[in-house]
């Protein structure tokens, strides 16, 4: 929980320096975001390979695990069809098209600007664009805080919670929380489902 | 993605053929280390972009609404996965 805190607290802190404009210019550089994530992710295999319980994952390895991104998708564009009674004005593929970032913000905004642009115009291409890289960031925030919670419910739900996520930014909490058993099931999901998020958008926009 | 898949099998093979290094035992604590400077440098991209601040009033709650569905949707289905994915098997639970 203490963790917790202070990951909220760091990004609270982070958007006070970015709105006051006092960031010096290597923090904004984007290639930092994806720097860091790299060496997050490196150490997370580091940890595994050095850890002594790699034999014990590859031999949990199962085909079934395809399944569970299966899940992911089938649940979150469920619940995103209830956004059409919620949200006045947004449209059922709309819905469905923000649902289908699965916390991917940067790819899912990006692809609906693009391919929605055709299809909505180019103002409510940018407006759903938009709505897309708010809400996948929240449901980012919420799954990396929520991780210890809903281990509490089985390791998957925390894996399907965090949605593409599960492979970098919440990996380390997964594997904490919900047991490092879980490490290649969250790794597989996250895989799986970034393939799937162009496809459904392309096929929602 | 293949760069974080490379990257990731990268370091296990390399974690694993120093597992006897401490050095990289240690490896371990490093992503809890840098997960608030990676949510830092985030927020920093989130504060200085005043175009998504300026709409955040606008478009803001809609997309916690959205948020939300999307996340209780797939903890359900990740609830009901593990009961019927988990139950028989190999598989323990922790």
């Amino acid at each position: 929980m203490k963790g917790n805190l202070l990951i909220f607290v760091c990004f609270l802190g982070g958007i006070a320096v970015g709105r006051a404009g006092i960031a010096p210019d290597w923090l904004l550089e984007s290639s930092l975001p994806k720097l860091l994530l790299t060496v997050l992710v490196g150490g997370v295999g580091l940890g595994i390979g050095a850890g002594d319980d790699l034999h014990r994952m590859i031999r949990s390895l199962r085909l079934r695990m395809f399944a569970l991104p299966l899940f992911t998708v089938a649940g979150t564009l469920l619940f995103s069809l209830a956004g059409v009674l919620l949200l006045p004005g947004r449209s059922l593929t709309e819905c469905l098209a923000v649902g289908s970032g699965f916390g991917y913000y940067s790819l899912s905004s990006v692809l609906i600007a693009d391919l929605g642009s055709a299809s909505l115009g180019q103002a409510a291409a940018v407006e759903l664009a938009t709505i897309a890289l708010l809400a996948n960031i929240v449901r980012e925030m919420l799954s990396l805080f929520g991780t210890p919670l809903f281990a509490r419910w089985g390791g998957m739900a925390p894996i399907s919670a965090a949605g593409i996520n599960s492979m970098d930014v919440c990996l380390p909490l997964i594997a904490r929380h919900a047991g490092t058993d879980y490490v290649p099931q969250a790794i597989l999901h996250g895989i799986a489902l970034e393939v799937s998020v162009p496809l459904l958008i392309g096929l929602f926009c | 993605m293949l760069r974080i898949v490379s990257v990731l099998l990268t370091c296990i093979l390399v974690g694993y053929l120093g597992r006897n290094w401490k050095v990289l035992r240690r490896a371990e604590r490093l992503p809890q280390l840098l997960i608030p400077v990676l949510l830092f440098v985030f927020g920093v991209s989130i504060g200085a972009n005043r175009e998504l601040i300026a709409n955040l009033g606008r478009f803001g709650w809609q997309a916690v609404v959205l948020a939300c569905l999307g996340l209780a949707g797939s903890l359900l289905a990740g609830y009901v996965a593990g009961r019927l994915l988990e139950k028989k098997g190999g598989r323990h639970e922790r």
